[in-house]
């Protein structure tokens, strides 16, 4: 295996093109050097992404900020602009591992390793995040929640690179939460993950929201009848118990371990509630 | 065949070179190639945290890091944390308390305590028991570490 850290994303695309399928990229290494000890990929190149200026930071343009593929858990918790701007994004970034695994972990490996439980994947989805990519062909941009396709398994290309994340200009009165559900609290996997993201009006009506849920299908779920339930509302309890049905009804989990078809569906809905209680208290202090 | 790669580091500040195959993790490297063997293996799949070491200056799991990638950067490991024969405040707290029994997790625990401390001198006991989370120990109960920690902590505060 050779090992690559090229400085600019003309050079990794290219070592990535020339490699043939047989290259991977490397971010943080949480998911794929266990992988690759496991003998479940075996790359004859690995692309370290981490020298590439692009990809490695927090930028801010006129009120969005581009979030890069491989800054790290860490940092995105340092980073005080954005606490302020995406408090539910930073949820996400904060579960995962310990200080140790933040310490390297990515948001673009996360959302490439393509687990449903994935915790960065619901806030970033209900943010409505497009992902930047870069490949053989060129420049190209997808919704965040049309990367992950089923577990291990996504819709980029051979040799592409998701390079930063656009987040949308963040509007007064908006707010944003994740939560999810582990037997503990910290080094555990989602059983259920939920991300709410909404935008009230001076009178405190919701005029926009988006909803996700992690670990409950085969990838993560970007619930349009979840939001439903919120806009047009004032997001009190009866909208809220529209939103916990909606968000149950969109469940299609499987059964494991950690958790039964029938406790995912209903889980799902508690925690939509809870997450959108707190995005709702965040919109109302921003 | 792997490819043999030539690296320029800094171990606890020292300039260091050593050669490493591509795949090789940095715990295998500091134990096996540099015979700096404080750094502990427990599972080498970043559950466990006894291989715990700073990156310019960020606590990570050297088993989930690769040789390779500290090239021109700073490691830091717990060969680096005594002053020649005076021990770290946390070490010596470590042994007042009896904050380890078989010792396994102790050089992890001590380096993740000394991040803490470096960004956080007056944490709380919640602050102290989340930030080490990722550092498994099965003798101890976790009790001693974290008074130890906290004693720790307080007697930095005050020099
Ligand atoms: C102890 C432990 C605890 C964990 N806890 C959690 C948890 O609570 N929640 C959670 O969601 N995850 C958890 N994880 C999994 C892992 O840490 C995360 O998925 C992490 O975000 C992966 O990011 P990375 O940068 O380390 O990815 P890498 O391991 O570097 O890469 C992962 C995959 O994505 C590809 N890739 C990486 N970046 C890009 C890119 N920019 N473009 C294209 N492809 C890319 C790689 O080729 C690889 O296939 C845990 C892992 C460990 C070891
Ligand atoms: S050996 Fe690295 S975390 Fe256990
Ligand atoms: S002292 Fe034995 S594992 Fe901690």
């Amino acid at each position: 295996m050779r090992y690559e850290a090229p400085a600019s994303l003309d050079a990794a695309t290219r070592l990535l093109a020339d490699a043939g399928g047989a290259a991977r990229v490397l971010a943080g290494g949480t998911d794929l050097l266990i992988q690759m000890r496991a003998d479940l990929v075996e790359p004859t190149v690995l692309v370290d992404v981490k020298n590439i200026a692009e990809m490695r930071e927090i930028a801010e343009e006129g009120g969005r900020f581009r979030l890069g593929a491989a800054v790290t858990g860490m940092e995105i918790m340092e980073h005080e602009g954005f606490n302020a701007a995406w408090p539910g994004i930073v949820d996400g970034a904060k579960l995962i591992g310990s200080i140790q695994i933040r310490g390297g972990a990515t948001r673009g490996g996360n959302l490439c390793n393509a687990s449903p439980a994935a915790d960065s994947v619901p806030a970033l989805i209900a943010a409505d995040a497009i992902a930047r990519i870069i490949g053989p062909d060129g420049r190209r941009a997808a919704p965040v929640e049309d990367i992950a396709t089923a577990p291990g398994r996504t819709s980029l290309a051979a040799g592409e690179i998701v390079v930063s994340f656009d987040l949308p200009e963040r509007e007064p009165r908006s707010g944003d939460a994740y939560l999810r559900f582990t037997p503990r609290t910290e080094m555990d996997i989602a059983v259920v993950g939920v991300g709410v993201n909404l935008a009230l009006d001076e009178a405190g009506m919701c005029v926009a929201a988006r909803v996700a849920l992690g670990a409950v299908a085969e990838r993560a779920l970007l619930v349009d009848e979840a939001a439903a339930a919120l806009i047009g509302t004032r997001v009190d309890d009866a909208a809220l118990a529209a939103l916990s049905a909606a968000a149950s009804a969109a469940c299609r989990p499987i059964d494991d371990k950690r958790g039964t078809k029938e406790f995912r569906i209903e889980v799902a809905g508690v925690l939509a509630e809870r997450a959108a209680r707190i995005a709702l208290e965040r919109a109302e202090q921003g | 065949m792997m490819a043999r790669y030539h690296v320029t580091t800094t171990v606890n500040g020292d300039e260091v070179d050593f050669l490493c195959e591509s795949d090789q993790t940095l715990l295998s490297v500091l134990r096996d190639e540099l015979v700096m063997t404080g750094t502990k293996e427990g599972c080498g799949t970043g559950d466990c945290g006894a291989c715990s070491v700073t990156v310019d200056g960020r606590l990570m799991c050297s088993c989930l890091v690769l040789g390779v990638e500290v090239d021109g950067k700073e490691v830091e490991t717990i060969e680096g944390m005594a002053d020649g024969e005076a021990l770290h405040p946390l070490q010596q707290k470590f042994l007042e308390h009896a904050a380890l029994q078989c010792g396994i997790c102790t050089p992890g625990l001590l380096v993740a305590s000394r991040a803490l401390l470096e960004r956080n001198p007056d944490p709380t006991e919640t602050e102290i028991r989340y930030w080490l989370a990722g550092n498994l120990c099965r003798c101890t109960g976790y009790h001693k570490i974290v008074e130890a920690v906290a004693d720790a902590a307080r007697e930095m505060r005050e020099v």
